[in-house]
């Protein structure tokens, strides 16, 4: 059996790369992509724990994750599509005007 | 033989989520993050979660990620004409990212290990459906009902969203 430490070592470097990805690219649909990233991250070390600590509930708490992540998506994606329509692009730094 | 498995699956996880990252053409971002997404469910399966295996392939895989290619084809985006960072905003997301990843590793390194589980043996039946239907339509039947509110929320939110404005677009 993997010890633990190792799914820890391996999301946390999976969180990682999702967070550069933020803050790395400008294309807002991509910047979505890394959100999931980071999510699957988390889920991974919650059923490595509900694994090592044999407790259902974790497994139970991905599964809402899940559904969230997927209501999230959606309501996301649509918001892009209006943007899009708006600004005739998906650049995150058009959006800098919903600051005035 | 498991951790062989292990090590191979976190190699195609982190290779394909960092080509996700840096692939300029949007499409091939979403057939990373695909990739990286399989592995996962390896991962799962790893750990005797099969439901939650075919769950994510099917959520993940099947819904969400045709989702984002329906989007790119409908903006029409494939193409590689993305305005980039300057090289300094790409250096210093770099360096906060990989701050953060030293920050984890380095909290969670000199943590105490948990108690194993009192039963010592993991029992394979943990992840199956049967046990993971139990545990769902007892302790958490509340949740799993607020669940399907918001699933309803957010269809109804997408249509008024996404729905075309006559009186703007005449």
């Amino acid at each position: 059996m993997v010890p633990i430490e190792y799914y820890l070592w391996l999301s946390a470097t999976l969180f990682s790369i999702g967070v550069l990805g933020v803050l790395y690219r400008r294309n807002a649909i991509v910047i979505f992509m890394c959100i999931e990233l980071m999510l699957n991250a988390v889920n991974l070390v919650m059923v490595a724990f509900s694994n090592y600590l044999n407790d259902p509930a974790g497994q139970v708490f991905v599964f809402f994750i899940m559904a969230v992540a997927a209501a999230e998506v959606a309501v996301g994606l649509a918001i892009l599509v209006m943007t899009f329509r708006n600004t005739k692009s998906t650049d995150i730094n058009m959006l800098n005007r919903l600051k005035w | 033989m498991i951790t062989n498995l292990f090590y191979f699956l976190s190699f195609v996880a982190v290779l394909s989520a960092l080509m996700v990252v840096f692939s300029r053409n949007p499409v091939y971002s979403v057939l990373y993050l695909i990739i990286t997404f399989f592995a996962i469910a390896g991962h799962y399966v790893l750990m005797q979660a099969e439901f939650l295996a075919v769950v994510h392939v099917i959520v993940y895989a099947g819904a969400i990620m045709v989702l984002f290619l329906y989007v790119i084809m409908l903006l029409n985006l494939n193409r590689e004409s993305e305005p980039h960072k300057s090289n300094i905003l790409k250096f210093a997301a770099a360096i906060c990212s990989g701050l953060l990843l030293v920050v984890l590793v380095g909290s969670l390194r000199g943590t105490e290990l948990l108690k194993h589980s009192e039963a010592g043996e993991v029992s394979s039946t943990m992840g199956g459906v049967k046990n993971l239907g139990k545990v769902l339509f007892t302790d958490f039947l509340f949740p799993f009902e607020i669940a399907s509110v918001l699933l309803l929320a957010a269809m109804v939110g997408v249509v008024m969203l996404a729905k075309a404005e006559k009186k703007t677009n005449l």
